[in-house]
């Protein structure tokens, strides 16, 4: 109490007038929620197509099967973990595995709860064009990667060949990767997805040759076919050291997390997004229309409901 | 008499810099010539010397976690950020829910009537018109969320900034200890400052306005002070002699005589913390500036523009009218406050009654579709392989590998210490030994902090950038001194530019060069440009016309009246264009972190991804360092008064 008379006087008499001593900021919803007297639900939308298609279904079935008003944020993942147990969005819906905010949230403080899969299974890796490997079958391996990396030079990459990598958001080995590889390349950050998508269209297009990080689902191999490069195979822990990674990546099922208290309290909206589950196909269609197509996310998912009710009536009973 | 004065103060002026600048250089080389082959035998290699340097990241990182473990359980947070954070959230609801509530029809009714009052009737059409296009390109929400936003921080910053600037007007001692705060916090690129405040309070609406408010404060402070020192001395004396109480003198006095300053103060706090309050998105703010944000992560630039275009147009709105009522005081008045008041009120019921309260659904224009289609035109035909020209990309490809490159290949293979050489040589050259201290020192910290490499790899962007500004800026300048006419075709578009936030740059420099390095030096280039265009022009105008008049009459051509008269004698105006330059490209290409630019704006950048604020806040402080260094040495701050010169 004492603490309470030594802060500012607007303060206390906003203290006086929530009428509560002590003022949690880990429990405050976004101050656009809920106007209108509606019931709101928050979600995060990270910035890669895939997770904007989970968001926009979501959302479509919250808004005009529930009654539902959704707000969307742009968190990437791992500030949306911290968002998301302080009750600032309701739901992540496509994690890619973060195992230490995991145990911090979920296992010690217990102010996240799993939602489930989402139904989707991620993997991530280097891949170069499907034209160039059938032009160089061998450079799918990583040890020949050293003999083509004068293939991949750029003008960002300076004398070695380039890997191009995405979003500073993204889960990514491929610096250590690359010195404990011993490979002749550098990598380049391309800033964002789309950056990196627009830049593998224009090589595809000129059909260059080019290495990049990856990952599928995604609905870009439809436009430009890419196969994977092979590394040396992964086992459990041997990413452990994020210094000494010398493996592939994981193949990841994608979970769904909520808000705790979300998860207990939010009714029907938390029930529908606790089953909301897909597969890799219906996430496909529904991102290739978002950004092939450019349709608009809810246009998008508005198509995909009225074509699987099949689906989505499931996640509703 | 006259004839005579020109050619003496031309021959004059260079001789009595190059014998001072000829000493201090000459005091350098002996500092260099002991210090130099100490340091390279001690730390060979080109790079910072590794055992100069302090590794804060586990230190960092232990805090951050410490901060996001204790966040709902120290006293701290619970008794103090736990309120600062209620308030502001409470703060923005209830001023977004009041516009709710107002409904699109009273917001714009209110808008207008407010502008018709302080601005004028055509302000008042701009504005209603400017509110009507948010909503007509589906963005009235998400305009809304910033207006709510940008209310609550302005207000807080004029509070705080009038504040600060009330105590430096009336006491020296705080004004001695505030000014080179506030001249430092404005040079800063607003990036820098997102970092602390997220440590702190987490992503989300309170970070967003508690660094908004930081930013934009410092301007409403120093025109305060500015104000309240300029008061004319004669009125207070006889305000003083009518015995009035040092409050009276205050209160009936010095602030009503300050009117125009506070005025002004109020439009530059408003017009940077639109700037941030966009910027912002990249820590949760919500509204207009999360749409450009996810538009841009799509490279959707139609999407991009749509939410772009209501930026622009509440900037220039908010400008205009701000400057309005700055300079008005003389204008019949129009609309009373009740009166206004009234009709809003009126309006927002009858559109509640109607329930209209929010735009209506088919009232939108679709221009994402147009201008993707008009995108991907360009890219099919301007990207590449554009016949003689060559593509755009190629331009950017070009630019990257003849110019970027060897100039960052350049700094990097400089030797450490030379570069602090060159850095002390050109601070101490333009301005006095204690800005060339202050910024040898920025660039050390640099080093310690163990970024260098990143921060050259920054240091080069920007001069490539501030060059090719400064050719285009100088050039525009002396035509637009020249020329009334190409002063007033110039004028508006000026305008236009000088309002825009800096994120608004990044969505058509995307559309044009792709990614990498290129686009943001490009989009740094338009956002400084104005200003150095204006300050350029400016100076050779107010150039003496005495001096120019002689020259004339000594029958010297154009050329000669520009090159050997008026450039000269604009010469500290061209100085500051270049400082100015600097400062806004460097806030530019930070960003450009966000359109594959790298180095420092990309740490900043990867570290607000990837929760890894360790990364972000030592990435925040280079830049911090940089900026601070790139300001004092492109600053003409002079020996002091008295001191001759």
């Amino acid at each position: 109490m004492r603490l309470r008379t030594t802060v500012p006087a607007a303060v206390t008499v906003l203290a006086l007038a929530t009428g509560c001593g002590a003022a949690d900021m880990t429990k405050q919803a976004s101050p656009f929620a809920n106007a209108h007297g509606s019931k709101t639900v928050t979600l995060s939308v990270q910035s890669w197509v895939g997770a904007q298609s989970n968001v926009a279904v979501a959302q479509y079935i919250l808004e005009h099967k529930l009654g539902y008003r959704v707000d969307t944020v742009q968190v990437d993942e791992v500030p949306a973990w911290d968002a998301l147990s302080q009750g600032r969005v309701d739901a992540l819906l496509e994690d890619w595995g973060h195992p230490d905010q995991e145990k911090r949230y979920v296992t010690d403080k217990k102010t996240i709860a799993r939602g489930g899969d989402l139904g989707v299974t991620g993997h991530i890796g280097w891949f170069v064009p499907t034209y160039l490997a059938k032009e160089h079958p061998d450079i799918t391996d990583w040890r020949n990667l050293n003999k083509y990396a004068s293939l991949f030079r750029t003008a960002e990459s300076g004398g070695k060949g380039q890997l191009m990598d995405g979003s500073p958001s993204y889960v990514t080995n491929d610096k250590a990767l690359v010195k404990n590889l011993k490979l002749d390349y550098q990598v380049v950050f391309a800033g964002s997805e789309a950056a990196q998508i627009t830049q593998m269209k224009q090589f595809a297009k000129e059909k260059k040759p080019f290495l990049t990080y990856w990952y599928a689902p995604q609905w870009l191999f439809k436009k430009v076919p890419m196969t994977e490069v092979k590394l040396p195979p992964y086992k459990e822990g041997c990413d452990a050291d994020p210094a000494k990674v010398a493996c592939s990546y994981p193949h990841t099922p994608l979970q769904k997390y909520l808000n705790a208290d979300f998860a207990k309290s939010g009714g029907k909206a938390a029930a529908f997004l606790k089953r909301f589950r897909w597969t890799t196909e219906d996430q496909n269609e529904v991102s290739l229309m978002i950004a092939e197509q450019k349709l608009d996310p809810q246009e998008a998912a508005r198509k995909w409901v009225d074509g699987h009710p099949d689906v989505w009536k499931k996640w509703l009973s | 008499m006259a004839t005579l004065t020109v050619p003496a103060s031309k021959a004059g002026a260079p001789r009595v810099l190059k014998s001072r600048a000829a000493g201090k250089l000459l005091l350098l080389a002996l500092l260099a010539a002991v210090l130099a082959p100490w340091a390279a035998g001690h730390w060979p290699g080109a790079t910072w010397p590794h055992a100069l340097t302090v590794h804060l990241d586990k230190p960092l990182a232990a805090a951050s976690d410490w901060v996001m473990d204790n966040r709902d359980s120290h006293p701290l947070f619970l008794y103090f950020f736990g309120y600062v954070s209620n308030a502001v959230i409470w703060a923005v609801r209830v001023v977004y829910l009041t516009l709710l509530a107002a409904g699109w029809a009273g917001v714009t009714a209110f808008a207008a009537l407010l502008a018709w009052r302080v601005a004028g009737v055509r302000l008042a059409a701009g504005t209603a018109t400017a509110f009507l296009a948010c909503g007509a390109l589906g963005m009235w929400v998400p305009t809304m969320q910033t207006l709510a936003l940008m209310v609550v921080a302005v207000l807080a910053s004029v509070a705080v900034g009038a504040l600060l600037g009330l105590g430096a007007g009336l006491s020296d001692r705080l004004d001695r200890a505030l000014r080179p705060v506030l001249d430092t916090m404005q040079v800063l690129p607003a990036f820098a400052y997102l970092l602390p405040v997220v440590l702190v309070f987490g992503i989300g609406v309170p970070a967003a306005v508690l660094a908004t408010v930081v930013y934009a404060a410092p301007p409403m402070a120093r025109l305060t002070a500015l104000g309240l020192r300029r008061a004319d001395p004669e009125v207070l004396e006889a305000v003083e002699s009518l015995g009035a109480t040092r409050r009276q003198r205050l209160l009936t006095a010095r602030i009503p005589l300050a009117r125009k300053e506070l005025l002004l103060g109020l439009n530059q706090t408003i017009m940077m913390a639109l700037s941030m309050a966009v910027i912002a998105s990249v820590i949760g703010a919500g509204g207009l500036g999360d749409r450009v944000y996810q538009a841009l992560a799509s490279v959707d630039v139609g999407a991009a523009l749509a939410a772009g275009i209501p930026i622009v147009l509440l900037a220039v709105v908010l400008d205009r009218v701000t400057a309005a009522a700055g300079d008005g005081g003389t204008r019949p008045r129009t609309v009373g406050w009740p009166y206004a008041l009234a009709v809003t009120a009126a309006v927002a019921l009858a559109t509640r009654l109607l329930g209209a309260l929010d735009w209506p659904a088919g009232g939108t224009l679709d221009i994402a579709g147009p201008v993707n289609r008009a995108v991907d035109w360009m890219t099919a035909h301007l990207y590449s392989g554009v016949p003689v020209v060559g593509g755009t990309a190629d331009w950017a490809a070009h630019f990257t590998t003849w110019v970027l490159d060897p100039v960052r290949d350049g700094l990097q293979w400089l030797p450490w210490w030379s570069v602090l050489l060159i850095v002390a040589a050109l601070a101490w050259l333009i301005g006095t030994w204690r800005t060339a201290l202050t910024a040898v020192l920025a660039m050390a910290a640099i080093g310690v902090l163990g970024v260098w490499e990143p921060t050259l790899d920054t240091l080069s962007q920007v001069l490539a950038a501030v060059a090719v500004t400064l050719v285009l800026g100088f050039a525009t300048g002396i035509a637009a001194a020249r020329s009334d006419r190409v002063d007033r075709a110039l004028r508006p578009v000026l305008d236009v530019f000088q309002t825009m936030p800096q994120f608004v740059y990044l969505i058509p420099v995307v559309a044009l060069f792709g990614v990498g390095r290129a686009p943001a030096v490009a989009a740094a280039v338009v956002y400084a440009l104005p200003a150095v265009v204006r300050i350029t022009a400016q100076g050779l105008r107010q150039v003496d016309q005495a001096a120019l008049e002689s020259a004339r009459s000594l029958g010297a051509t154009g050329r000669q009246q520009l090159w050997q008269v008026q450039l000269p004698l604009a010469r500290r105006s061209l100085l500051l264009a270049v400082n100015q330059g600097v400062v806004l490209v460097l806030a530019v290409v930070i960003i450009g972190g966000l359109v594959g630019g790298g180095a420092l704006g990309y740490d900043v950048a990867f570290g607000l991804a990837q929760g890894d604020l360790a990364t972000g806040l030592v990435a925040g402080a280079a830049i911090v360092c940089l900026g601070l260094m790139l300001d004092r040495v492109t600053q003409p701050t002079g020996r002091r008064p008295g001191k001759g010169a």
